[in-house]
């Protein structure tokens, strides 16, 4: 085997600049590959987590039936004992209790549909970030009743401003039609702008006086990692029968579709990378063997079997990709950890990247079981690659090294 | 004692509706110790029948038997391994691995024989000296001269320890001193070691060397001719 792997490194660098171009081009491929599948796990990971951050949270607990038609009457039963469950479970960071009405907003020149989120302040800023998120005014830093909080595609629709007075207008359990005043006290700007052109936020607090109740129909759990949510998940679940609990995958089943998607999409640019380097490998082994085929029907002449052919021929097509696969995956790695903290500016594209939830600068990032999976995946890739070849030389006729040259 | 035996040897070539006798019918015996060579003009069929005598090229009649084994009957990889443990195999181009040192293309032959590292190392060092490379061991084929390369190929060829060695045309390629130095040496290893040698040449200074000079015209023997 060390014979075999010296004369098959050797006959690599007869023709360096041969190899070294297919080798390029493994470096080149692997590294577009890994770049395209950080980047890309990277613009999901970012939707997701802006999703999570600013709005749904990890986890929400509902009254059975709410979810169904997100009707107000579906209150959370028993907040007080909620809040307790919720207290003592260790998987818990923060909660928010958050009462949620369908209604109308109104400024003097435009109306417009949108969510109604009362939200408590001290609480909601434990589970979103939501203040951070403040682009004019404050995050209900006043002393006046009916603050409210519009998003700035919103506020330019209904054109009102900072301390502009808006209408809204909501049903409450009963089916009575509620109407309140409301000042704008300030004005935030999501990386989703069709959120913040559907969402307003309100304090509970005068939210319950319009109302004339104290009732929440959602409870916003934040869990202490992405990695805990499953396991707080069932483990409120099973205490919390009464309730409807569920995870962010289960409220926002388009997040995790699109991590399911995004999956499978990168599974195939790897394998239509792969397929583009076997055809560069298979070239550049089918014209080793060309050229040589004189000294390997030769060898086969002086009595080296055909699977010790087979081998030399596999063997050289293994350095290849064994030179250009680290290399490449080096190259990727190298490059995710730079931009994973500089990030990639795609202001240029912002609004468009806004408009689905994303902000402006991606920060690749790959999970290390990639590299591993690459690996198999050039491992096996350049074994096929080098069925063909190995083939080729195995149909060599010995007579041709002695009856030529 | 009979190393090669052939008993009517014939080789067709079909090429569409074309037919080509190369060998017909040819019946030789070579013993052991030999040092013959098998001459005639070009197309004779000289290459042919080493070809078939070394395994390398199928038999279309007759039969081909070393040291008492018929090698007709056997598959292509039977061949290989009976040609790696029988014959030791010299050709005009001198046909060595250009990535490996002298001495590693020696140790490559015993290497596929599976030959301990230490005798390699000592049997490849011993037959370099033989053939006049001992300041050549760790030199590549490209950088030795013709004559040099076909000594290496000689030692190549010897040190599988055959029971006889193909030469084919070994000296087309050589200068007349190369040549000189080539032949002197085989003719030793012949007479000391009795290795028995089989050429096909046209080359005079191979046939005036040799000592048994089989005439080969049309793919039939001629003459068979010992000194």
């Amino acid at each position: 085997m060390k014979t075999t792997l010296k004369i098959a490194w050797r006959n690599i660098w007869r023709t360096p600049l041969r190899s070294l171009i297919v080798i390029g081009s493994i470096v080149l491929g692997i590294w577009a590959g890994i770049f395209v599948v950080a980047f890309c796990y990277g613009l999901n990971k970012q939707r997701t987590t802006s999703s999570i951050e600013s709005a749904i949270s990890h986890i929400q607990i509902h009254h059975p039936e709410f979810r169904q038609n997100f009707e107000g009457k579906f209150v959370l039963e028993e907040p007080k004992a909620l809040k307790e469950t919720l207290e003592n479970e260790e998987g818990v960071k923060a909660y928010a209790f958050r009462s949620l009405l369908f209604g109308m907003i109104n400024s003097p020149i435009k109306s417009n549909g949108v969510q109604i989120i009362g939200v408590h302040k001290d609480e909601e800023k434990k589970v979103t970030n939501l203040h951070s998120k403040i682009t004019a005014g404050t995050y209900f830093e006043t002393k006046r009743k009916n603050a409210i909080l519009i998003g700035e595609a919103l506020a330019e629709k209904l054109k009102v401003r900072l301390r502009s007075k808006v209408v809204l207008t909501f049903q409450d359990q009963e089916n009575n039609i509620i109407s309140g005043a409301f000042r704008v006290c300030g004005i935030f700007k999501t990386q989703y702008t069709k959120y913040d052109e559907n969402h307003v936020f309100i304090q509970n607090k005068d939210l319950h006086r319009l109302l004339k109740t104290e009732s929440y129909h959602q409870a916003a759990l934040l869990s202490h990692s992405l990695e805990d949510v499953d396991e707080t998940t069932h483990s409120l679940e099973s205490k919390l029968k009464n309730y409807d609990v569920k995870d962010w995958k289960r409220i926002s089943p388009e997040l995790a579709y699109a991590d399911e998607v995004m999956e499978t999409w990168l599974f195939l640019i790897m394998i239509i990378i792969m397929l583009a380097l076997i055809f560069g490998i298979i070239n550049t082994m089918l014209m080793a063997v060309f050229e040589r085929r004189k000294e390997l029907g030769m060898l086969m002449a002086i009595g080296m079997n055909k699977s010790k052919v087979f081998m030399l021929i596999l063997t050289e097509t293994l350095l290849l990709s064994l030179v250009g696969a680290p290399s490449g995956m080096l190259l990727g790695a190298l490059t995710i950890k730079i931009t994973s903290q500089t990030g990639i500016d795609l202001s240029v594209v912002g609004d468009g990247l806004q408009s689905v939830g994303l902000g402006n600068i991606i920060y690749p990032v790959i999970d290390p079981w990639f590299y591993a999976f690459i690996s198999i995946l050039v491992f096996v890739f350049t074994l096929i690659s080098a069925i063909y070849p190995s083939k080729k030389a195995l149909k060599l006729k010995p007579t041709e090294a002695i009856r030529t040259l | 004692m009979e190393i090669i035996k052939t008993k009517n040897l014939s080789k067709l070539y079909k090429n569409n509706e074309l037919e080509v006798l190369a060998v017909d019918g040819v019946s030789l015996s070579i013993r052991q110790g030999e040092f013959t060579a098998i001459v005639g003009p070009s197309g004779s069929g000289k290459t042919t029948l080493l070809n078939m005598i070394g395994g390398l090229d199928a038999i279309s009649d007759g039969s081909v038997e070393i040291a008492g084994t018929n090698i007709n009957s056997m598959n292509e990889n039977e061949l290989i391994d009976f040609r790696l443990k029988n014959i030791g195999f010299v050709f005009q181009a001198y046909n060595l691995i250009p990535v490996l040192t002298a001495k590693e293309n020696v140790e490559f032959i015993m290497l596929l024989q599976g030959i301990s590292p230490e005798e390699r190392k000592k049997r490849s060092e011993e037959l370099l000296t033989q053939v006049g490379l001992e300041d050549k061991f760790n030199v590549r084929p490209n950088q030795l001269s013709g004559g040099q390369q076909q000594r290496v190929a000689v030692a190549r060829a010897l040190a599988s320890r055959p029971r006889f060695i193909l030469a084919d045309e070994p000296t087309a390629n050589l200068d007349s001193q190369s040549t000189s130095k080539l032949l002197d040496i085989m003719a030793e290893m012949n007479k000391k070691e009795n290795i028995t040698f089989l050429f096909s040449t046209h080359d005079q200074r191979v046939i005036d060397k040799a000592r048994r000079i089989v005439t080969i015209e049309d793919g039939k023997i001629i003459s068979d001719e010992v000194r």
